[in-house]
């Protein structure tokens, strides 16, 4: 726009002078740090395992092979079981999040006895180290002697194996993810009912709708943005999670708890690098797939309201 | 509200609190109280003689004192990351949301790729190790710069829109070139953004587990996270000693949260109402 303007005021130098200054005050080179680390670190190696996906590699050789390492991944039923566990375990402990999440954002965001302290217990389990959480999980999970199955027993129920049982481990890593995780969707539940004009409430009150029809048509139609958050970083978190399984189950028993994450550490320890590699495109793939999809859906209809 | 329902709820949800969070965590402290013996009992109980300084002890001289070691790396990798991840990711911050180019949509485009892209490991490996960046911490010191860019230049970026610009053509006039513009103009004003950007990074950081096994293998430079993995196999029937490093490795992430509960929450939940 200075340029249509300054073209009649040819006569103005300053004012023409002063722009390319201003140009010049946010220089380009200033990417050019953080630019050289993300490139090198991260995307060169993202585009390399494109190709590296391909080949049977020692790190100092290759072979190309084609699609070879794909093939095995979805014919091998214990790789292939990595790729269903992962859906399964991103799809439910998101699922969980955003439903205890907004459960317990509404229930911290209400006028109750000892708010402050419930806040911070609920959120504290997300700063405290993952591997910590599993070992401690996995201890109150033991089948004959944790606390858990012992205190179900003095109540007369007799608990699963949660984690040697192959039905419920993946399951009962969930859940451990789900507690260590909800403090997170909570508060972001929190900054988005907080933000919903108490003015819609009253209205509602004054036309007499009841207490669920105040939370169906006006709190999770306006908390969506908090949900489209929750969804998307529950999702990306645990389609990607690694570290909780391997403090817990290390992908057993068998391998019914293994997820892409887990399998791609397990054939890189085993020294096939290739069919690891393949692995990670095989997650970025599937993460890429849902999410960006899903977050064109959610912001969509963020736009037409 | 009426009365007796706040209490009745807030009652409720409290002694649910104790059984869920709460239960945990005293299961963590107690058993690293305990004797080798007692403490291999899983059992929820109160310790019969109270050992949890001769655990603490035993944990920080076991090994040649590794988790001392392991406590002084964690924190020279976490401060050198947090440092770098500050000063570069507020430059890019700065810049992006400074002066729309061609160069916006591409950088927009990789910092989104940054938050969803699971990091290719491998390949990660194989480049480090040429340029002689495996195993060492300022190799990983990069990783995680690398890896921690994308959310830090989000949190700057939106941060910086909140400045006015005339701030900066005051200081321009004044002749500042872009470098004292920025260091000296414009970081002290991102002072809030920039505590956010520390106190969510250094937790990050000092818990990763993942990146530490991959790119830093070996007794060297160990890190805490891994000290707790390594004493896993070691320690199998010693509960009282794995509990007592837990509990020793979960101090710093609860002194953080003591004195920047705000900071962690702001920066946790940044974009939750904007969308």
């Amino acid at each position: 726009m200075t340029a249509e303007l300054s073209a009649p005021l040819a006569g103005v130098r300053p004012l023409n002078r002063a722009r390319p200054q201003l140009v010049t005050a946010y220089p380009s080179w200033f990417y050019l740090p953080a630019a050289l680390i993300y490139g090198v670190l991260f995307l060169f190696p993202t585009i390399a395992s494109l190709f590296f996906s391909l080949t049977r590699w020692t790190l100092f050789d290759w072979t190309f092979i084609g699609l070879g390492n794909f093939e095995q991944f979805f014919r091998e039923p214990f790789l292939f079981q990595g790729l269903v566990n992962t859906l399964i375990y991103g799809v439910v402990t998101s699922g969980a999040k955003v439903v205890l999440g907004l459960l317990l954002g509404l229930l911290l965001t209400s006028d109750i006895i000892g708010r402050g302290y419930l806040r911070a217990v609920v959120f504290f389990p997300v700063l405290v180290s993952t591997v910590g959480v599993g070992i401690t999980f996995t201890t109150m999970m033991h089948p004959t002697q944790g606390l858990l199955n012992e205190s179900l027993a003095l109540l007369g129920i007799k608990g699963p194996g949660w984690l040697t049982d192959p039905r419920f481990a993946l399951l009962s890593v969930a859940a451990v993810d789900v507690w260590k995780g909800v403090g997170l969707a909570t508060v972001i539940y929190m900054a988005g009912i907080v933000s919903i004009g108490s003015e819609y409430y009253e209205a509602a009150k004054i036309d007499g709708a009841t207490a669920w029809q105040r939370f169906w048509t006006i709190t999770l139609p306006l908390v969506k943005p908090a949900t489209v958050t929750v969804v998307t970083l529950s999702l990306i978190g645990g389609l990607r999670s690694f570290d909780l399984i391997w403090a817990m189950t290390k992908g057993g028993p068998g391998f019914t708890s293994d997820v892409i994450a887990s399998v791609i550490y397990k054939q890189y320890q085993a020294g096939f690098y290739g069919l690891s590699t393949a692995g990670n495109v095989v997650l970025f793939m599937m993460v890429a797939v849902i999410i960006v999809p899903l977050s064109w859906f959610l912001n969509r209809g963020e736009t037409d309201r | 509200m009426n009365r007796a329902r706040r209490y009745i709820v807030g009652g409720v949800a409290i002694v649910a609190s104790i059984f869920v969070f709460l239960v945990p965590f005293a299961f963590i402290i107690l058993t690293a109280m305990k004797d080798k013996k007692q403490a291999a009992l899983r059992e929820f109980s109160w310790p019969k003689e109270i050992h949890l300084w001769d655990n603490i002890v035993e944990v920080i001289e076991t090994r040649d004192y590794q988790l001392l070691t392991a406590f002084v790396n964690s924190s020279i990798i976490t401060v050198a990351s947090v440092t770098l991840l500050v000063i570069f990711g507020a430059m890019v911050g700065f810049v992006l949301q400074r002066r729309p180019s061609r160069w916006t949509k591409i950088v927009s485009f990789f910092v989104l790729a940054g938050l969803i892209m699971p990091p290719a490991v491998v390949p990660t490996i194989w480049l480090m190790q040429s340029i002689g960046l495996f195993k060492t911490m300022h190799g990983f010191v990069l990783v995680q710069v690398a890896y921690g860019l994308s959310f830090t230049v989000l949190l700057f970026k939106n941060f910086v829109s909140t400045i006015p610009r005339e701030l900066d053509e005051a200081a321009i006039i004044d002749g500042a070139g872009p470098v004292r513009l920025f260091f000296q103009v414009v970081l002290p004003l991102l002072k809030p953004v920039v505590v956010t950007v520390i106190v969510v990074q250094a937790v990050a950081i000092f818990n990763d587990f993942t990146n530490a096994l991959y790119y830093l293998p070996g007794k060297q430079n160990v890190t805490v996270q891994l000290t707790l993995f390594n004493f896993q196999s070691q320690f199998l029937t010693q509960f009282n000693l794995l509990f007592a490093n837990i509990l020793l490795i979960t101090i710093p992430p609860l002194l953080v949260y003591m004195f920047f509960n705000r900071q962690i929450v702001a920066g946790m939940t940044a974009g939750a109402v904007k969308g």
